[in-house]
């Protein structure tokens, strides 16, 4: 098990990546590794998650540490596309109140 | 005396990252035709590929092991132990540390490890970890009947005794 990870650059300052696939600890270091050199970059990051169907701690890991790198280089990292599986994880793991996110994540519909 | 699971599954994995979608899947099979709810089997799933990970990262650190997976099926639960001989460790000290991200706390303290198991005691009904000999997770997840919005099409042709 794989994951694929686009990427477009149209806007400016703004790079667009698209990651289809599951995130866990097999697949999290391609992803770290993309991430950490983008936010290199000094660009913002707009992460589409809704190919993604399975994420764990590691893959969550990997976000928190680029959200931070690109806190602290005065970029930002802005997630959409989750599913309400993610948006629950995201709610329980108390990240939902700390990163930043698109308008087309889906509600978290269990309590 | 202990109460005797209906069906017991054992998968015995390398302790290797490629390997834990593997016992996942296991699991979700396992659980699917159990009845679980669709939410039901993704926490599962989960739970337990927290508890693998921690193995292969923690445990083993690069050495080569194995994990042991044990699915014990009961009528109204799934009981599932993960084990491993690796390196032990202060389950109690790392619990300490576990919790959601809190506002205050400053991101760099923030740990995956205890994310993990945060993550394990949130989505299962019992999380016991034994720390001593090895490691070994025993997580217990009942089955919910009468669940609204069940994806589960056909609550499975599991015998019933």
């Amino acid at each position: 098990m794989n994951i694929t990870i686009r990427e477009h650059s149209e806007r400016e300052h703004t790079i667009d990546l698209a990651v289809f696939g599951e995130i866990d600890v097999y697949t999290a270091p391609q992803l770290r590794e993309k991430l950490l050199t983008l936010c290199q970059g000094g660009s913002h990051i707009h992460l589409d998650l809704a190919g993604v169907d399975y994420i764990d701690s590691t893959g969550l890991g990997v976000l928190i540490g680029a959200y931070k790198a690109q806190k602290s280089s005065g970029g930002k990292l802005i997630i959409s596309g989750m599913n309400s599986r993610l948006a629950r994880l995201f709610r329980i793991t108390g990240l939902q109140e700390i990163m930043e996110f698109g308008p087309d994540n889906q509600e978290d519909g269990k309590s | 005396m202990r109460e005797q699971p209906l069906d017991l599954v054992n998968l015995t994995i390398p302790a290797k990252p490629d390997y834990v979608a593997i016992a996942r899947l296991a699991v979700s099979g396992i659980a699917n035709r159990m009845g679980f709810s669709y939410d039901d089997i993704e926490d599962l799933k989960l739970a337990v590929s927290e508890a693998c990970t921690n193995s292969v990262e923690h445990a083993y650190s690069g050495e080569n092991g194995e994990i042991g997976l044990s699915c014990n099926i009961f009528e109204n639960r799934l009981e599932i132990e993960v084990v491993d001989q690796g390196h032990s460790f202060d389950a109690s000290e790392v619990e300490s540390r576990t919790g959601p991200i809190q506002f205050e706390i400053s991101m760099s303290l923030v740990r995956e490890r205890g994310l993990g198991l945060y993550l394990m005691r949130s989505l299962m009904d019992q999380v016991d970890i034994d720390g001593d000999d090895g490691v070994t997770v025993r997580m217990t997840k009942y089955i919910r009947k009468n669940e609204v919005g069940s994806h589960v099409e056909s609550p499975a042709s599991y015998p019933t005794r």
